[in-house]
């Protein structure tokens, strides 16, 4: 599997997110907290078809870490790209990790 | 079977009341209804007529709701007038030569004011307090007078001596009887309140037997020549002194009348003809007619259950009443004046408070009888309860109406020592059993109670004790009562706020970690970011603030549809100069941005990409503009009309004052937005009542309203307080927000909040005006601390390096989001939907399938 490095860890304000360009896909990525800790999911709202996802709020449900639509709010988790409100518009996650301070997405979903 | 032929006459409260219930109970299509109504409008509040005076809107008044009666098919004839009826052919003759056939008339004709048998009683400065005729009669000679004398001193006495008071003249009662509502009140009940409103510049004469009105005087227009040689000048005489049933239409048809006057009413309400009821005030049962809406409104409910076979009997009423006359609270339960034999009474009597009460007990003690309650009503929910429903006293029953300090504690009446059948609220009839109903049926909050079964939705007196019913019921049923934030925090947005405060709490962490669990979600981390907002002025994008806000506040943007923002600057009142306009316009050109005035009716571009905002905005601001916080939950705009300054008919400058508003509470974050208006007359131009807050200008100053809402859920704002000066209201708008902020739940509009507010707008009128809580310094330091420390976001954002990189729409690329698509629109363009988007797609095609 192809890693691509998309940016520093610190380019990334704890508790929120970016997005990135990795392959000519638009990919959100989530820094939860401090922590070297990041995780990637598809960038585009499924609801309004819009890439927006990276900037919605991170936020905590059933012990897993979803984002929160920017839009209206539908929850998608951070891990498997799972709609919370309805699967038929779950998304593609990406595999994402953190090497020596910088940040790295596999190009392929998980 | 064919439609029954009802007629209806008069549609005053109770008439309008009968139709209601009818058409609730009934089939619809069952009748075939046609209601006389002789006054120009449809029924209208008329307990709270002098309202008029501070609204000055008949639609205020009116009980119809828009459309009811054409919804329900009725045929209403307003301004027409039954002049006569044959009983045998049954068919009602009008003034207007119509002929209308009935199987079922209901005669709701009301009463009329009595006027004493006085000399010159009939003069052209003699009014009567009824009808919004009357009242613009009245309106109309105070513009030329300085003194009114309201001829009695009962209940509509006064009111009507409010009204006078409230139009700038020097007001007099005169009262034949030797006390003030001589009905109602004991004599040291009345003496108390002849004090009080004597203090307040309302002169009493009581003991007074008016003998002529005579058209001339050394001061005024006017002499009223008294039977024990004393005389009173005045301008204006408005007759107050009771009303008789009108029963005129009855007697020409030869119906029984009672001896005291009134249609003679069986127990269902049927006159002696049984085809023909007779309700409300012109009715008579048992020889006694009820000159209160209440029992008119039960006696529509039963003759609409014996019209429809349903059972339902007439069983007299309680003339128990609570007021506030003249801004003096005043309480009268049953057997006021303690006339049963062998009763006993206790008191409590306060000069320096002027508050006197009186409670009246059988003679052993066990049942309460009558109380007398002036200058403080708050035990009257409780004492009417004990009263109807004869719940046995305590034993020291003067522990009833003994302030706290008195050492003894007050037996509260819990909801569960009520019946099933104990009237809640008496306006609406609702007994607690139909309110644990709604409980059951899933109404589980105070404004759901309110719109299910109309309780407390009348004169209000209820609330406390509606809400005591539905705390009740849902611990019984095991509903648990919570207000929690949210799975994170078990603790309500005013209770979390408070805790910031005290415990000067200034991250997201650190309160979690003290006060609650787990990460974080989307209730709580906008909602704590608000709070730490309006509590410490923390700068909204501050780095550890920046992941509790939603996208609008992070890029102070309102983001639309297709993940663009929308550029709104501030035109404080609505104010902008023609240099400044023609740098948006240039903005907008330069950008391409989309331009509107928004529903906030500012001028709004759309369509802005994130990494152009920083450029825009920067021009912006070059040319004066600063952050509208269109984005943010926190003050929109003030919404003003032209005002004095160039209207015709403004008397304050509105626009002036607008401006200072809007500039002053810019930027303070609020629990939901919040919408302004300013109106500079009574034609209330800026809708300014339909607003948050909303000001309206008065030849004395300024009115306040709070609470009104244009959105969802229309809601018409409350008068808080009238003619104030700037400072004042000044004052009371920091108090109003401040008490907002610090109570609400989150992203709940000021109408709601005051919805559910337990006492409504006369708790929150004693907090804001009386500093009820004692916390008013308190929110006017909050106010002023955030009102010094106000900075344009924007400003500081681009003056930023490190705010300005989060901008851009990829963390490792230059590139621009290529799904930001537009299409020709009507001389613009708009975001291209999906289908129009196909085409220029690339990238991460998704497989759902989704609508066109």
């Amino acid at each position: 599997m192809a890693f691509e490095s998309v940016c520093q860890l610190d380019d990334i304000t704890p508790g929120t997110g970016v997005c990135a360009l990795v392959a000519g896909q638009q990919v959100a990525l989530f820094r939860p907290s401090s922590e070297a800790e990041v995780f990637a999911i598809s960038n585009m709202d499924p609801f309004a078809q819009s890439n927006v996802l990276s900037r919605g709020l991170i936020v905590e449900h059933q012990d897993e870490l979803w984002v929160a639509s920017p839009l209206k709010k539908q929850r998608f988790n951070l891990t498997s790209g799972i709609c919370m409100e309805d699967e038929r518009f779950n998304i593609k996650a990406f595999k994402a990790r953190v090497v020596d301070g910088r940040v790295e997405v596999a190009s392929k979903n998980k | 079977m064919s439609k029954q032929k009802l007629v209806v006459i008069g549609n005053g409260m109770v008439g309008h009341r009968y139709i209601e219930d009818l058409v609730e109970k009934a089939e619809a299509g069952a009748f075939d209804i046609t209601v006389f109504c002789e006054e120009p409008r449809l029924a209208y509040d008329r307990v709270h007529l002098s309202s008029y005076f501070s609204h000055h809107t008949a639609d205020e008044l009116s009980l119809v709701k828009e459309g009811f009666y054409d919804k329900h098919g009725i045929n209403v004839l307003v301004g027409e007038r039954a002049i006569n009826i044959n009983r045998d052919s049954r068919i009602v003759y009008s003034s207007s030569g119509r002929e209308v056939q009935y199987d079922k008339l209901i005669l709701a004709t009301g009463s009329y004011p009595f006027v004493p048998p006085i000399k010159g009683n009939d003069g052209k400065d003699c009014f009567v307090y009824r009808t919004i005729e009357d009242l613009k009669a009245i309106e109309a000679n105070a513009k030329h007078s300085k003194t009114g004398v309201v001829v009695g001193g009962g209940l509509l006495g006064l009111e009507a001596a409010g009204a006078l008071k409230a139009l700038g003249l020097e007001t007099h009662v005169v009262e034949f009887a030797p006390k003030l509502m001589a009905e109602q009140l004991d004599q040291a009940g009345g003496d108390q309140l002849r004090k009080k409103i004597e203090r307040m510049g309302v002169q009493v004469h009581t003991s007074k037997n008016t003998l002529e009105i005579a058209t001339k005087g050394e001061q005024a227009r006017n002499t009223m020549v008294f039977a024990d040689d004393t005389q009173l000048e005045t301008d204006l005489v408005v007759f107050s002194a009771g009303i008789r049933p009108r029963d005129n239409l009855a007697k020409q048809m030869a119906l029984d009348i009672a001896p005291r006057g009134g249609v003679a009413i069986n127990d269902y309400c049927q006159t002696s003809d049984e085809h023909i009821y007779a309700i409300g005030e012109c009715a008579s049962w048992h020889n006694t007619f009820f000159g209160l809406v209440a029992p008119g409104y039960k006696m529509a409910t039963v003759a609409v259950d014996h019209l429809l076979g349903l059972d339902s009997k007439f069983e007299g009423a309680d003339m128990s009443a609570k007021l506030k006359l003249l801004g003096v609270k005043v309480g009268s339960i049953g057997d006021a004046n303690g006339r049963t034999p062998g009763c006993k009474s206790f008191m409590y009597h306060n000069d320096e408070q002027d508050v006197y009460k009186r409670i009246i007990v059988s003679e052993d003690g066990k049942k309460l009888l009558g109380a007398v309650l002036v200058g403080d009503t708050s035990d009257y929910g409780d004492l009417l309860q004990l009263k109807l429903n004869e719940i046995d006293l305590p034993e020291h029953p003067d522990t009833l109406i003994l302030p706290a300090h008195a050492g003894a504690e007050k037996p509260s009446l819990g909801a569960d020592a009520l019946p099933e059948t104990a009237v809640i609220c008496s306006c609406f009839d609702v007994t607690k059993g139909k309110i644990a109903q709604a409980v059951a049926a899933g109404h589980h909050t105070l404004a759901d109670i309110k719109a299910e079964t109309n309780a407390g939705t009348g004169c209000g007196g209820c609330l406390p004790l509606v809400t005591s019913v539905l705390n009740a019921e849902l611990a019984k049923s095991g509903i648990e009562v919570k207000n929690d934030l949210c799975e994170h925090f078990a603790y309500s947005r005013q209770e979390l706020f408070h805790l910031i405060r005290i415990e000067e709490i200034k991250t997201f962490d650190a309160l979690l970690e003290k006060y609650g669990k787990g990460y974080g979600c989307e209730v709580c981390k906008p909602a704590v970011g608000s709070m730490l907002a309006s509590a410490w002025g923390e700068h909204i994008l501050k780095p550890e603030l920046v992941k509790l806000h939603d996208t609008n506040d992070n890029f102070l943007g309102n983001i639309q549809k297709d993940g663009t923002y929308s550029v709104i600057p501030r035109m404080a009142g609505g104010e902008v100069t023609p240099q400044a306009l023609k740098v948006l316009a240039e903005v907008a050109a330069e950008y391409n941005l989309y331009t509107k005035i928004t529903g906030a009716q500012r001028i709004g571009l759309f369509g802005a990409q994130k990494d152009d905002l920083p450029a825009i905005w920067g021009k912006l601001i070059d040319a004066g503009y600063e952050t509208g916080q269109a984005y943010a939950k926190a003050l929109r705009m003030a919404k003003t009309c032209v005002g004095s300054t160039w209207c015709r008919y403004g008397v304050q400058d509105s626009v002036g004052l607008g401006v200072r508003i809007e500039n002053r509470y810019k930027g303070i974050r609020t629990p939901h937005k919040m919408k302004f208006g300013v109106s500079g007359c009574t034609r209330e131009c800026a809708e300014a009542q339909g607003k948050d807050l909303g000001i309206i200008a008065t030849d004395a100053g300024w009115n306040m309203y709070v609470c009104g809402n244009g959105g969802m859920k229309p809601r018409h704002a409350d008068l808080l307080a009238s003619d104030l000066d700037e400072a004042t209201l000044m004052q009371y708008i920091d108090r109003f927000m401040m008490f907002y902020i610090r109570t609400a739940a989150p992203l709940q509009r000021t109408s709601v909040w005051l919805e559910n507010m337990e006492g409504g707008i006369d708790y929150l009128r004693e907090v804001i005006m009386n500093d009820k809580l004692g916390i008013n310094q308190q929110l006017e330091t909050d106010v002023a601390k955030l009102v010094d420390e106000f900075q344009c976001e924007w400003t500081e954002a681009i003056n930023d390096e490190q705010q300005l990189k989060r901008f851009s729409h990829f963390i490792n690329s230059d590139l621009r989001d290529d799904n930001v698509v537009f299409v020709p629109a009507r001389e613009q363009h708009r975001p291209a939907n999906n289908k129009e988007k196909a085409a220029h797609q690339k990238g991460d095609i998704l497989h759902v399938e989704l609508e066109a």
